[in-house]
């Protein structure tokens, strides 16, 4: 859970995954897949954990708007207090509004990600959202799944599935927060 | 929002010496607990298995209360440890009571003390953070952070306003941290009150003073009208309360002078009809009851960055 962003390294070794097109392109697929795989829009709200879910989330409802016509209900949730190291971490991380669109006892949740590795952040953010009401049930919906999990705990939607070794992290980026868009794995050196 | 700066003090002891961006942070904090309070399940887990006491030496139900609410809001374990029926009516000393709850092991102290600097003296003393929760006259940081969270939402800033502090200057205690606050933060501050209320040093904190209600709520963004003591009336501070009413009272037809958009504030517990008149209370201008709702998410943030801290020093 911990997402070490230490990009100072001028060294590090980049490669990339897909570019800001193709990433477009697998959003655009997720979007059809999470509407086929409802047999329609009934019911479902979209979900975004926060920092990157959020943006990711933003474009499957553009997307579904685009092709259903239909609006779906936006949440965002920061998992920060859920979180299962908060007795090993150095520094309380800070803390972000939490906001759901509405009930969401008997709806269809479908969680947003950038980056599905451990899995920790999605027990914590279905902890969280079990405080909020009983969903119908709850998916799940990763732009990247570099796998190394720690809880069984397995995606509904894939973006791109990503091999990678523990020495590397996966990186997506978005426009809100990052100023441009991809998927790159970068080797940090930092291995276990 | 700045995603540099973290919060690292162990204690909260006053506003005196904390940095604006300090202050910031844990506005921005309390924002985002607040959403927690609008939950139909109102609690996270977050400070799960930490230990609080809530140290009271002297009687106070809605600083204690809403200390408490926070803590079991957070999932933490709070303990009250009040003077009625403590052995600190036995005479043993505060630091004596501390050492003995220092071997109990809590996270976190809560201390309300009648003497200026206890909290500091604990906080030297004990692992555990301590937050002050009003000494005397001198400092009650939560009460000026929730005061500012409350302006801050309704004026979008703390900067460039105007904010009138009104009634028992000299012993209110909540006076102080909301001079301190307010000034760190940009706006400008006018305190009013009769002669016998006003400390002689007051315009050293860079405030303005007034013995004239009118002339100090004139243009005020904010009006926080203090409560006077009456039990301290047997020290013949003010003739009588009709008096005192008459000369420093809020009311409807006085409130003309201020800007049209002022909020109305005053701590805690009111004494209508002696500080403010029921319609100015209960009007629309009357921030009064949201300062309540406030304390409770300023309290939690306090009580996270802190926890954050001791777990970091531990």
């Amino acid at each position: 859970m911990p997402r070490i962003r230490s990009l100072e390294n001028p060294l590090a070794n980049r490669r990339t995954i897909l570019d800001a097109e193709q990433m477009q392109r697998v959003i655009r697929r997720m979007a059809g897949e999470i509407v086929e795989k409802r047999g329609g829009t009934d019911d479902l709200v979209l979900v975004g954990i926060r920092t990157r879910g959020v943006p990711l989330s933003e474009q499957i409802r553009d997307y579904i708007r685009e092709m259903e016509g239909v609006e779906l209900p936006l949440g965002v949730l920061d998992i920060n207090l859920y979180r299962d190291d908060l007795s090993t971490v150095a520094q309380y991380p800070e803390v972000k509004e939490s906001r759901l669109p509405g009930p969401i006892d008997d709806q269809i949740v479908v969680l947003c990600d950038d980056v599905l590795f451990t899995g920790r952040t999605i027990r914590a953010a279905l902890d969280a959202l079990i405080d909020y009401g009983r969903p119908r049930s709850v998916r799940l919906v990763v732009m990247a799944d570099r796998g190394f999990r720690e809880l069984p705990i397995q995606p509904d939607i894939v973006g791109h599935k990503i091999s990678t070794k523990r020495s590397e992290m996966v990186e997506v980026r978005f426009e809100e927060v990052d100023g441009s868009c991809g998927v790159d794995v970068i080797e940090t050196g930092e291995g276990e | 929002m700045s995603t540099e700066f973290h919060w690292s003090r162990k204690d909260l002891l006053g506003i005196a010496e904390l940095e604006p961006e300090e202050i910031t942070a844990v506005l921005d904090a309390a924002e985002s607990f607040q959403e927690v309070s609008a939950r139909a399940i109102k609690k996270v887990p977050t400070l799960r298995g930490q230990t609080v006491v809530n140290l009271f030496f002297e009687a106070s139900t809605r600083t204690r209360s809403s200390f408490e609410i926070a803590q079991k809001r957070l999932s933490a374990d709070g303990l009250n440890f009040s003077v009625s029926g403590s052995s600190l009516t036995k005479g043993e000393s505060l630091v004596d009571t501390a050492l003995t709850l220092q071997a109990m092991a809590p996270d976190l102290i809560v201390i309300r003390h009648a003497y200026p600097g206890a909290p500091q003296m604990l906080a030297r003393r004990l692992a555990a953070g301590v937050i002050n929760a009003g000494d005397g006259a001198h400092e009650h940081p939560t009460q000026a952070l929730l005061d500012a969270l409350t302006i801050r939402e309704r004026k979008g800033r703390l900067d460039g306003l105007k904010v009138a502090i009104i009634g028992d200057i000299e012993h209110c205690r909540v006076v102080r941290s909301n001079i301190h606050l307010l000034t760190k933060m940009g706006s400008e501050v006018v305190v009013a009150g009769p002669r016998t209320m006003m400390p002689a040093a007051i315009a050293k904190l860079g405030v303005t003073v007034s013995y004239d209600l009118d002339e100090a709520i004139a243009d005020a963004d904010v009006i926080m009208m203090l409560r006077i003591q009456l039990e301290r009336q047997s020290k013949m501070l003010f003739p009588s309360t009709r008096e005192y009413f008459r000369l420093f009272g809020l009311t409807r037809a006085r409130l003309q002078a201020a800007k049209d958009d002022v909020i109305i504030m005053h701590p805690g517990p009111m004494n209508r009809g002696v500080e403010i008149a029921s319609d100015v209370a209960d009007g629309s201008d009357s921030v009064i009851l949201e300062q309540v709702s406030n304390g409770v998410a300023i309290r939690m943030a306090v009580l996270y960055l802190l926890a954050g801290v001791r777990q970091a020093v531990a």
